[in-house]
């Protein structure tokens, strides 16, 4: 786990002094002689490198065994001996299950997405005047504690436009190009003589043209959106076979009036869309006035009873923006936090790697007629290879063990949906479970998964040192 | 309902609600001479006590004015020990360590059960039990006892039945009562959407208002007797009582239209801003419902005034049954075999100690002795009515009083399946089948 911090050495590690401690070739030469290279006898090295096994074996070697020999028993204590009972209900149980398929998801995309821009970045910075002060932004995350960063990405995909920075871009988005209807949300009264009907709503009951004013009533309105709006009015003059009514808010403020008649008080709707209806085709449109009365024009209308209808862009519901943290989405924008905290990360080692890349090389291919695209795909990246596949793999390790940031960001309700294998070790240990033993399994298993990473990272260390 | 949050809360809102009545309490009202004979409290010169609860801030200063005053009449020199949050845990360093103070205060009754299997609580001497006997109804001091023997005195109380409504919002929709049973909190709720309000806000981001909304249903549609059962998990959540009691939910649940922000808002909606947005202006939703401690955020978040803006009403009776009374408490027990500690505990068995905690506003005393003009203001006298009126026909938060892992962990078992619930309403076979498997497998583990 150490070697998430560390910097990963580059190819610009000093070169090893050679025949050190670690003996590799020359291994042969080495047992034949009593001595060390730098002529230190075995015990006097043994004291040496004691303090060191000491407090490994202390802080490392000791908490795995005993890790290891916990996730054998079970929730009680070393009393109950399990087997691998806690290795099978692991593998049993769903959350673990969700845990493990979100874990493999994070290991693909965050480490490549965070490279990827972290390249990106380092080779745009490069060139640019002001590329310090871009390099120090773009780093300027990882000073943040991942509980802080935890917090404000909480806070940034908050469901609330009016909080989450996120959904404000989504919605102002979105909000540019459709526009809000007049009366998001407005709705007839339970049993009022209007039906819903794909998003609006029509009248049960069928009008005959020239007979009397149809009543719309429609409730459900904050009175103070209408602040400006007229007392609602039966229509004075409806012309011979056409059809007539009202839209109005049937809410008297305070209580009190009768439902589907228009009491004093009561205030128009203006500017909704009616349609007449006959036999599933509008026959007739109409919108209504500021004193909420339409008139449906006897000449399109024709003869023979029709229904009303509200169609449903009268009442589309404001655009809510995006359910960032909703069942389906809420582990990609995690994983998005994550990238905006560790693309820093990535850009400084590779930018540091690309300061080793020899220019000449560059110029000489630029000289052979290769173009920018060219010597990025052909040049640079084959030599920077090296710290890239050093930046993933660290990454890799620092993914699997990824907890603050889905134990923060995630609501109660999504929690399980966003779960991985350490926010499920601490669950099942401490959080509510108080089952040690599953939590002990659980850590083997992601110490095995980390393993195949950390030996990856050691070998290449080993070959740049033999190099 | 989670401990740690209801307790915070309670405290800084029942401080800000009563700063005004504070000050002169405890010296002007009570005639201490009497109290303290009668009390019969020895005397403790020159011995020191350490009390612990989770009380911080105003409310740990109110507190404070009691045991200056226990300090006043015995003699003693008392020491406020803060346990934070996570009280059990502090105890239980504190006592393997040898270092227990002489009363705690604990925040559930399962919490006083385990420390009482453990043998850590010291059962309470004669003179507490006579205060209590005098001063509790036997539904109170039940709840301080385990297996038969009394170790607690439950000082303080939180009522978890009560409805907070944004009065201006109720006076739009033309609502001039609040409603009473559960039919007419539905029927004012669609009154209150059709005036363009949403009815109700509820914080479904937080389980544990699920679970509160949950309780109070099942006790008032299924009576106490079911409810203890399903406390103990005697009966599965497979019962149909439970089925039915999900169906009553599920008339609120399942209308999006009479919830703020609809099914997805309420799901978003954590508990603080479910209360901002009730008083906000222009308000959100009309009203809101959770326990007494509401009352905090009101006051220190939002602009609207207890009792004129904002007023309680005690959640509605359904389906014809008594109307429910969900509490939770402290109850305070002996960590020690000590004089002092059970002169403490009788001293707040006493009337004359939850006079003088109560006076300062923001505290709900069990004690029925207690008269109701020491309340400050009207909400809590309201409150504390209700309470006390309630006899023995209470109940302590369900989900308090199961394991942890089912009813106090965010993301999992109860608080959980009640989540997938409101997000699903019509599924009621569903839910409870979740909420039957997660408490099994939570109260095999508890043991």
């Amino acid at each position: 786990m150490a070697a998430q911090t560390a910097p990963p050495a580059t190819s610009q590690a000093p070169p090893p002094r050679s025949g050190t401690a670690a003996p590799r070739r020359g291994g042969r030469r080495t047992a034949r002689r009593a001595r060390s290279a730098i002529g230190a006898h075995p015990w006097a090295a043994a004291c040496f490198l004691l303090p060191a096994l000491v407090v490994l074996g202390a802080l490392v070697v000791y908490p795995i065994s005993w890790t290891a020999v916990r996730s054998l028993f079970g929730a009680d204590g070393f009393t109950h001996f399990v087997g691998l009972g806690n290795y099978t209900s692991v593998f049993h149980d769903p959350q673990t299950l969700t845990a493990l398929r979100n874990n493999a998801l994070w290991v693909v995309v965050a480490p490549s997405v965070a490279t990827g821009l972290g390249l990106i970045f380092a080779v745009l910075t490069e060139r640019v005047r002001w590329g310090t002060a871009f390099k120090l932004v773009v780093f300027m995350p990882m000073a943040i504690s991942m509980l802080a960063a935890g917090i404000i990405f909480r806070l940034v995909y908050d469901q609330d436009p009016g909080k989450g920075v996120a959904n404000a871009v989504v919605v102002g988005v979105h909000d540019t190009f459709a526009k809000a209807s007049a009366y998001p949300g407005a709705k007839p009264r339970i049993g009022g003589g209007l039906a819903p009907s794909g998003g609006g709503y029509v009248t049960t009951a069928t009008i005959a043209p020239g007979t009397t004013a149809a009543a719309l009533p429609l409730v459900g309105i904050p009175p103070a959106t209408l602040s400006g709006a007229r007392q609602a009015a039966v229509p004075s003059h409806c012309p011979t076979g056409a059809v007539c009514g009202t839209v109005w808010l049937d809410f008297t403020p305070g209580g009190g009036g009768t439902p589907g008649r228009i009491d004093p008080g009561e205030r128009a709707l203006a500017g909704v869309q009616v349609q007449a209806v006959r036999g599933g085709h509008t026959v007739a449109t109409a919108t209504s006035g500021r004193d909420g009365t339409f008139v449906l024009p006897a000449g399109t209308l024709g003869t023979g009873p029709v229904q009303l209808k509200l169609p449903a862009a009268n009442f589309t519901a404001q655009f809510q923006g995006v359910t960032w943290l909703g069942p389906t989405l809420v582990t990609w924008s995690i994983i998005g936090a994550y990238v905006w905290m560790w693309t820093g990360f990535a850009m400084v080692l590779i930018a540091a790697g690309l300061a080793g890349v020899p220019r000449e090389l560059l110029e000489a291919a630029r000289m052979d007629g290769a173009n920018e695209w060219q010597v990025f795909r052909r040049i640079t990246v084959p030599l920077l290879a090296p710290t890239l596949v050093v930046v993933l793999v660290t990454l890799v390790i620092n993914v699997l063990k990824i907890f603050d940031l889905v134990y923060v960001i995630a609501p109660g309700s999504t929690q399980q949906d966003a779960n991985v294998l350490a926010l499920q070790l601490y669950l099942a240990s401490f959080g509510g479970g108080n089952d040690q033993g599953v939590g002990s399994a659980l850590g083997v298993l992601l110490l095995v998964l980390v393993l195949p990473a950390v030996f990856f990272n050691i070998r290449r260390f080993r070959k740049e040192r033999t190099r | 309902m989670k401990r740690t949050v209801a307790l915070a809360a309670t405290t800084c809102a029942l401080t800000l609600l009563t700063t005004a009545c504070g000050g002169s309490g405890a010296n002007s009202s009570s005639p201490s001479g009497a109290t303290a004979s009668n009390l019969n409290l020895p005397d403790l010169h020159g011995q020191h006590l350490e009390v612990a609860a989770v009380w911080t801030g105003p409310e740990q200063q109110n507190f404070m004015k009691v045991i200056k005053r226990f300090d006043q009449l015995t003699g003693a020199q008392t020491d406020f020990v803060p346990t934070g949050d996570n009280v059990s845990t502090f105890l239980g360093t504190k006592i393997q360590g040898g270092a227990a103070p002489d009363v705690a205060f604990l925040p559930q009754p399962g919490v006083l059960a385990q420390f009482a299997k453990s043998g850590w609580l010291k059962p309470v001497n004669a003179a507490v039990e006579k205060q209590l006997q005098g001063n509790y109804s036997t539904g109170w001091q039940k709840l301080g006892a385990y297996n038969g023997t009394q170790y607690g005195v439950y000082f303080k109380a939180a009522d978890k039945s009560t409805v907070w409504y944004n009065t201006k919002a109720f006076s739009t929709a033309g609502v001039s009562t609040p409603p009473t049973t559960w039919s007419e909190f539905l029927k004012d709720a669609q009154t209150i959407s059709d005036s363009g309000t949403p009815p109700v806000s509820v914080g479904g981001a937080d389980g544990w208002t699920l679970t509160d909304w949950f309780e109070n249903i099942y006790l008032s549609q299924a009576g106490p007797a079911k409810y203890d059962q399903l406390t103990k998990h005697q009966i599965k959540w497979t019962d149909p009582s439970v089925g039915k009691a999900l169906t009553t939910l599920g008339q609120l649940f399942g209308k999006p239209s009479l919830l703020a922000g609809g099914t997805r808002g309420a799901l978003a909606t954590e508990f603080p801003a479910s209360v901002d947005q009730t008083f906000a202006d222009p308000a959100k939703a009309a009203m809101v419902y959770e326990a007494d401690f509401v009352a905090t955020n009101i006051t220190s978040d939002t602009k609207a005034k207890i009792g004129t803006d904002a007023k309680v009403f005690p959640f509605p009776a359904v389906d014809g049954g008594q109307a429910p009374m969900v509490v939770g408490g402290d109850v305070a027990v002996a960590l020690k075999n000590s004089k002092g500690a059970q002169a403490l505990l009788t001293y707040l068995a006493s009337t004359d100690a939850a006079r003088t905690e109560v006076e300062q506003g923001g505290f709900i005393s069990p004690n029925k002795s207690l008269d109701l003009s020491a309340y400050p203001d009207e909400t809590e006298r309201s409150l504390a009515k209700s309470l006390t009126a309630a006899g023995d026909n209470f109940r302590f938060d369900m989900s308090d009083q199961a394991p942890a892992a089912f009813g106090g962990t965010k993301g999992q078992g109860e608080w959980k399946d009640l989540q997938d619930f409101l997000a699903n309403p019509s599924d009621v076979a569903g839910a409870q089948r979740k909420l039957e498997a997660d408490a099994a497998a939570a109260f095999a583990n508890a043991g």
